[in-house]
């Protein structure tokens, strides 16, 4: 199952190397990534695939939630299809 | 394939912007419950509410956690009890409000809805027995809600039930009189009501509806908001084009959720409600996007227009977006849930007459509106009455939930907390209208209900 990886906050050292890093801890597999600073906040989005996880969806929202509230980021984890309905006909 | 500024304006919305899912309502038709012995009727009403619902909580919440998007309420529907408790010899209909109140809190619902009688052209005598016993049921029920259909463009208006269902908002508001009242916040008095309304407290699951249903409110007010703030000054044409792009897209995200649910609990779609549904939160308000259309206030002049606008351009955008649209779907506009619409209220901008022309051109009608709490119940009688008659010749879906709280007066204000809100109470003309309730009788079907 593919899923949408948002990380939104102050740029730091470090960001991209501790969320890959969380996510590889789950065993969730990095399919895409890409980054910006945009209007001065760091902004990542990773498209990922959680089939391989022994975690479930809502466990690794918590893990992820819990590296946001560690590194002062907003991270959230979203099934990939919400974004597809919205988006794309 | 998907970009960054799709992902990241998805985000946004849910956010900042409050987008939420504002109900997944499951419909459970009861008919099966009906029994003689009343006991033994509560009891199968209990037990099947309870394992048609079970996992109705859980799986709205798996499916907030998996698609990031808040799912605010989980809510069940039933058959109009007056249906099923007629079934039964007894004159005391209370015992299937507390069962219905039972099984609401085993499943963790947040409201049931069905403790309703539909009697747009008639009284049985479980319908009377049914309406008489509706304040007692809400004083003594936190979760039900009940609703009474009192007419519709086929059939009229039954003036004999708008009579009582003055008196019966009175006393409901005196039953409860210790908690501001809240027992009218779960009443409402509608003409042309729809068997398929996910949202409270009108929500009943019709006659013709299926055994067991999933239906979807979406909200999304901020999110209109926001959009709107983008075109600032420009015609209303690109107003309304706006909207309908913004409306598609919740929508959307609504289908995509009542699917997921309807698959999830092996029970059937049923409709996506297309509602603007505002919170009393700041930047989810309805009165802010007529505000944001160049309204100075919410309730001065143009007011109407401009959410005749909102109203239709949310159906276009929405009907699209879904394979089957139902319920109320239009702006709702309940003052004491809209954070602009308290501020216009307490302004006096926005006044009961104002809102009742507002209701002709949106969904619902006059919504949580505080009234002194010694208005007669010949007064609310006659306001039930105007809203009807708007909803009988507009061929539309009207309602009152009006909430005349003892002891509270002008300049006031009831506070019933969470989503209801709180709101300021409005002037009621002080004129009476009680000859022409004490009438009674009916208010027969206009020319155009004979449309075959």
């Amino acid at each position: 199952m593919n899923a949408i990886v948002t990380v939104v906050g102050q740029d730091r050292v470090g960001i991209i190397a501790a969320v890959c890093n969380r996510l590889a801890g789950h065993n969730v597999n990095i399919l895409d990534i890409s980054q910006t600073i945009l209007q001065g906040a760091f902004t990542m989005v990773m498209a990922v695939d959680v089939s391989a996880s022994a975690a479930s969806f809502g466990e690794l929202g918590q893990s992820l939630n819990e590296l946001g509230a560690e590194m002062g980021l907003s991270i959230r984890i979203q099934r990939e299809e919400i974004f597809d309905a919205m988006h794309h006909i | 394939m998907l970009n960054q500024k799709e992902i990241l304006s998805t985000v946004e919305m849910i956010d900042q912007q409050h987008l939420d899912i504002r109900t997944i309502t499951m419909g459970i038709s009861l008919l099966s419950c009906c029994d003689p012995d009343p006991g033994r009727a509560c009891e199968k009403i209990y037990e099947k509410i309870c394992r048609c619902a079970e996992r109705l909580v859980k799986t709205g919440q798996d499916i907030e956690d998996e698609f990031g998007i808040p799912i605010v309420n989980k809510r069940i529907s039933v058959t109009p009890m007056a249906m099923v408790a007629g079934a039964s010899e007894t004159e005391d209909h209370v015992p299937f409000a507390l069962a219905l109140d039972r099984a609401a809190q085993s499943c963790g619902v947040n409201f049931i809805g069905g403790y309703s009688a539909l009697v747009q052209k008639g009284m049985t005598k479980a319908d009377e027995r049914l309406i008489r016993s509706i304040p007692e049921a809400l004083a003594r029920t936190e979760l039900v809600c009940s609703s009474v259909n009192v007419g519709s463009t086929r059939a009229g208006i039954n003036m004999d039930a708008v009579a009582l269902m003055g008196r019966v908002v009175k006393e409901t508001a005196a039953a409860t009189a210790d908690r501001e009242g809240l027992g009218c916040a779960k009443l409402v008095v509608f003409c042309n009501a729809v068997e398929d309304n996910p949202f409270m407290a009108g929500a009943f699951h019709g006659a013709g509806e299926a055994e067991k249903v999933i239906n979807v409110g979406v909200s999304g007010p901020g999110v209109v908001y926001h959009a709107l703030k983008s075109v600032r000054g420009q015609p209303l044409d690109v107003a309304a084009e706006t909207i309908k792009k913004t409306a598609f897209r919740i929508t959307r995200m609504g289908q995509l959720v009542a699917q997921e649910a309807s698959r999830r609990l092996d029970t059937p779609f049923g409709i996506v409600d297309l509602s603007l549904a505002p919170t009393p939160a700041i930047g989810d308000s309805v009165a802010r996007i007529l505000e944001e259309l160049g309204l100075e206030v919410c309730g001065t002049h143009g007011t109407t227009a401009a959410l005749a606008m909102l109203n239709d351009a949310v159906k276009k955008g929405g009907v699209m977006a879904s394979s089957s649209v139902g319920g109320l779907s239009g702006a709702f506009i309940p003052v004491s849930e809209d954070e602009g619409m308290i501020a216009a209220a307490r302004r006096g901008t926005l006044c009961i007459d104002k809102l009742e022309a507002m209701t002709c051109v949106c969904s619902v009608g006059l919504d949580m509106i505080a009234v002194p709490g010694d208005t007669p119940a010949e007064t609310i009688s006659a306001i039930i009455a105007d809203e009807a008659a708007i909803g009988m010749v507009n061929n539309k879906t009207t309602a009152v939930r009006i909430l005349p709280t003892p002891g509270k007066a002008v300049g006031d204000t009831i506070e019933m907390g969470g989503l209801l809100g709180s709101a300021p109470v409005m002037p009621v003309h002080p004129e009476s209208s009680a000859g022409f309730i004490s009438r009674g009788g009916r208010i027969p079907a206009p020319l155009h209900s004979l449309r075959n």
